[in-house]
């Protein structure tokens, strides 16, 4: 298993792995609101919470669907789902690889680019734990999504009408773990909601997605 | 590890691909499964491996029925499962680690690719991503090897080589049941696909019994 995590991060982060896509592509975003709000600090701290929450969303969205996509085309799911890994196990670790070169990152830039949007200094801890445990069940819902629509042509622009409606949810009680505490209301209701739907995405997800890629190789 | 099918075959859309076929699979030989282009040689040999629909008809593994997934099985077909990005070395450590293999120099040398260790798979010519891909099978320790067409593009001294790791496999009493246009390097029983009589009943509801 430590295998394919090592094998899966390599992929990323080679060129070509797209890991450095969605950080750059949540860093543009960001930064674009702004530009199109207007610079009244007041507007934009209302909206910051909102904003990062849906940046980060779409730039997960980004690399999702190479998830299994080259894979797939290049035999390799074939050979992995004749190993002695069970299939979910395989998923779990690939959707946990995904969360590794895009979640984590972004959480981490997430506070520096919170800076641009005027976000009050007493959300930035609870942005950065929203984030940190909000964004993985983004990567895990998100495998589902990049099961179903594996095989088919432009299947990127599918997967975001498939996924994003799921990610509503975890955008809610995280952007509201956020606002929250920029209102100086207690932001650890919030927390603990996005922390249950993760912790339930997380149980669920390897089993869905592997049950989708057992149709999906024949 | 003895496989024995008895009146196999795959079914698309209610019908038959080829007629059934029986045979048996005894440790120590391989089957060369031949027959016209589409007939199913590959839907055939993905549904043994669990890699498809399940094929009609009875298979056993020793005298029990197959699995959904079996460890006995590695699969072979057109796609060698190589990364482009990762160097021949990482891409065959990858699977050995997978496959708890540690065998990585003698299966390198076997397949003439020690010298290529640090290439990225990306660069290699179709015929080394072969031998690769090849090399990445003779690491899975399953016993019952199901190879599709594993002497395309392969030259005659890698042909050799493949007669050799077979050999090998086989006196370590292993099988392998192959499918292929081309002369094979080793000794092995023909078996021919046919295609099934087209039955009167078209519509796939009616054949699937769904009436």
């Amino acid at each position: 298993m430590r295998a394919l995590l090592a094998r899966e991060l390599t992929l990323a982060l080679r060129a070509g792995g797209g890991a450095a896509q969605g950080l750059v592509f949540f860093l543009i975003v960001v930064l674009l609101i702004p530009f199109g709000m207007g610079p009244e600090p007041e507007a934009l701290s209302r909206v910051a919470p909102g904003t990062l929450w849906i940046a980060a969303l779409l730039s997960c969205l980004m690399t999702l669907d190479r998830l299994f996509q080259t894979d797939f085309e290049d035999g390799s799911l074939d050979a992995l789902a004749l190993s002695p890994l069970p299939l979910e196990a395989i998923t779990a670790i690939k959707a946990l690889a995904h969360w590794l070169t895009t979640g984590l990152p972004l959480t981490i830039i997430a506070p520096l680019l919170a800076l641009t949007l005027n976000l009050p200094s007493a959300a930035y801890p609870w942005l950065i734990a929203s984030l940190a445990i909000g964004t993985p069940a983004l990567s895990f819902l998100g495998a589902i999504g990049a099961a179903l629509t594996l095989g088919l042509r432009r299947g990127g622009l599918l997967i975001g009408v498939l996924t994003l409606p799921l990610y509503i949810p975890t955008l809610i009680f995280g952007a509201r773990t956020v606002t929250a505490a920029a209102e100086a209301q207690a932001p650890l209701p919030a927390l603990a909601l996005t922390a249950a739907l993760t912790l339930a995405i997380l149980a669920l997800s390897p089993f869905a997605t592997a049950a989708i890629l057992r149709i999906q190789i024949r | 590890m003895t496989l024995t099918a008895i009146d196999l075959t795959c079914v698309r859309n209610g019908q038959a691909l080829f007629a059934p076929v029986s045979f048996t699979l005894v440790p120590g030989t391989a089957i060369r499964l031949q027959g016209p282009n589409g007939v199913g040689k590959t839907t055939l040999l993905r549904a043994i491996a669990g890699l498809g629909q399940r094929p009609e008809g009875t298979l056993r593994l020793d005298g029990r029925p197959v699995g959904e997934t079996e460890a006995a099985f590695a699969y072979s077909g057109h796609l060698d499962a190589i990364k482009p990005a990762l160097t021949v070395l990482e891409n065959l450590t990858f699977w050995a680690e997978i496959h708890g293999a540690s065998n990585i120099q003698d299966t390198l040398s076997h397949f003439a690719l020690t010298s290529l260790i640090t290439r990225p798979a990306g660069r290699l010519s179709a015929g080394q991503k072969r031998r690769l891909g090849l090399a990445r099978l003779a690491l899975s320790r399953a016993r019952i090897w199901l190879m599709d067409e594993p002497t395309v593009s392969l030259d005659e001294a890698s042909i050799a080589a493949l007669g050799a790791v077979l050999t090998n496999h086989l006196a370590a009493g292993g099988a392998a049941l192959i499918a292929t246009h081309l002369p094979l390097p080793i000794e092995a029983t023909p078996l021919t696909l046919s295609a099934a009589k087209p039955t009167k009943i078209t519509d796939p509801f009616l054949a699937e019994g769904a009436l």
